[in-house]
């Protein structure tokens, strides 16, 4: 374990002091719900305490609506957990954005991770209008001339700065897969501090992946952090494979859960089995458990994995 | 140039409900070309109408008249007598034509008989394309010649999302992801190093309201 230096931090959170340590970090997600209660979100998180370095909250994932990321984040702060705030560049202009994360940072958040955002095609109201103002790029930046220079995307000063802990999203399966890596760099270059990849469902692309990012260096300049994704039945599996966007999916893994006579039980095993690759490979400084719609099986596979109990600071 | 799609006859019909004589104002602009509001379709509503209205027993007058365009005062003055009098005009040029037509021959009303679509190019026979969404600050020096713009379905400037795969949008597999032909193009232009280059938050140019370009030199000219 690395010293850390305090003053060296740049937003103090619990996940920045895990990956500045040197520590390999584990890191879980939680889908608010369609419906204004923290109920879910509270079981899971009780599910999650002690097991993983921040909870991550997906902002409307797949374009549906959903309790926001902010409120979801706040409220886990309530229980006395830290939360990774997600923010899609889809339903928001570059004002509403700042407002909503100086206030989310007010309150007392420091993870912030930017994502584009899936197009609103997807969700329940195909209709709308996306905003996309900004990229994620842009967002990135733009949070890091708040937080380093005090100043808003405008260029006006901000007395109280946000201090985030910046994060990006990278898709090492999306194409054109050559530019995958030049992207990250760019949002690296733009101020990203930490990285979560897409979830890992063909490991041999993410290795290929990794290459390229050790080619660049990228993997000194930003902490990376492996997307593991227990997927429970085979017939999901399929359709990950044929019928999501930007995924790839390797015929094994289909396999694999085809094959068993438990593809739940088969499920972890292999999520387990792709934490312990991650470790090996150079530049990985983590894992980012997305188990989504079946958040109660992250301890299983955190524990099961050897990763369990969480370093504290 | 504008590409426009007619509206249902249907839905013309219950906007021309209540009138017993009507202008169809053609244009010969973009919407000739896009078969849809020249003076052929001018000919073919204007059948339609009056066949519909008959079978109800409801017999209407129908006028129809082109103009080289509606987009310039000039030429919307040559509607002058077949406007006046009529109780309503159904124009079939794109929405800028709509709105000009309308107000010099205020208080008539006029009934947009097309939906505008989008500026594009015109592929094959029968197929258009959206290419520029009129951003008012082009970067086409920065994408090989390529909207990110009009031809990404999320407007990005910094590179493809996570979405693209195989050359397509994550929105459907009929549709070309925008950034995959960027970076193709770059590649073959041997300008790749654009695609590494950020792209800074865009001036969506709204910030004064609807855009005016008035060119001194011009006006002066006239005056
Ligand atoms: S960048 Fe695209 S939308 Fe903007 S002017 Fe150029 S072609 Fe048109
Ligand atoms: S897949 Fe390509 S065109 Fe579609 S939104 Fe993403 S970058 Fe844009």
């Amino acid at each position: 374990m690395k010293e850390i230096n305090p003053e060296k931090l740049k937003a103090g959170s619990n996940l920045e002091k895990v990956l500045v340590s040197g520590q390999f970090a584990c890191t879980g997600e939680i889908g608010p719900p369609t419906y204004a209660s923290f109920d879910v979100i509270d079981k899971h998180a009780e599910e999650m305490r002690g097991l993983v370095d921040s909870i991550n909250f997906t902002d409307n994932q797949t374009a549906v609506v959903r309790l926001s990321s902010w409120a979801a984040s706040v409220h886990l702060i309530q229980l006395g957990l830290e939360p990774n705030l997600q923010m899609v560049c889809r339903d928001r202009n570059r004002l509403a954005m700042q407002s909503d994360l100086l206030g989310a940072y007010a309150l007392g958040v420091r993870n912030v991770l930017c994502l584009t955002g899936d197009h609103q095609a997807f969700g329940n109201h195909p209709g709308c209008k996306g905003v996309f103002d900004v990229d994620s790029v842009q967002l990135i930046h733009m949070l890091k001339r708040l937080r380093d220079d005090g100043c808003f995307e405008c260029g006006a000063e901000c007395k109280v700065p946000p201090k985030f802990f910046i994060g990006c999203a990278e898709n090492p399966f999306g194409d054109p897969f050559e530019f995958r890596a030049i992207r990250l760099e760019k949002k690296i270059e733009a101020g990203a501090d930490f990285v979560q990849t897409q979830c890992i469902l063909d490991m041999e692309r993410f290795e290929l992946f990794m290459e390229k990012v050790r080619e660049r260096g990228l993997h000194k300049r930003a902490y990376i952090c492996a997307g593991i994704m227990p997927v429970k039945s085979p017939r999901m599996a399929r359709y990950m494979q044929t019928g999501v966007p930007g995924m790839l999916v390797s015929e094994e893994f289909c396999q694999r859960l085809e094959k068993a006579e438990d593809p739940k039980a088969e499920a972890v095993e292999i999520s387990v089995e792709y934490i312990k690759r991650c470790q090996q490979i150079e530049g990985v400084a983590g894992v980012h458990i997305m188990a989504v719609a079946w958040e109660s099986i992250v301890p299983t596979i955190v524990k099961k994995a050897g990763l369990a109990p969480r370093p504290t600071f | 140039m504008i590409v426009v799609e007619n509206k249902p006859v249907e839905e013309i019909l219950q906007m021309i409900a209540p009138y017993k004589k009507i202008l169809i104002a053609g244009c010969y602009g973009c919407v000739t070309v896009c078969l849809a509001g020249g003076e052929k379709e001018v000919g073919l509503l204007a059948s339609q109408i009056r066949m519909a209205r008959s079978k109800e027993g409801n017999e209407i007058e129908v006028l129809e008249q082109t103009v080289e365009r509606q987009c310039d005062k000039e030429y919307l003055l040559k509607f002058q007598d077949n406007a006046r009098e009529v109780e309503a005009i159904v124009s079939l040029a794109c929405g800028i034509g709509i709105q000009y037509l309308a107000e010099i021959y205020e208080p008539i009303p006029v009934y947009p008989g097309v939906n505008t679509q989008f500026l594009g190019a015109n592929r094959d026979i029968g197929k258009w394309e959206e290419f520029c969404m009129a951003c008012g600050e082009c970067v086409l020096d920065k994408t090989g010649g390529i909207c990110p713009i009009a031809r990404c379905s999320k407007h990005l400037l910094n590179g493809p999302c996570g979405g693209s795969q195989y050359g397509k949008c994550e929105v459907s597999k009929d549709v070309d992801c925008g950034w995959h032909l960027i970076y193709e193009r770059l590649k073959a232009l041997g300008q790749l190093d654009k695609m590494a280059e950020f792209i800074p938050a865009k001036n969506w140019h709204r910030d004064k309201g609807p855009r005016k370009l008035v060119k001194e030199e011009l006006t002066l000219e006239r005056d």
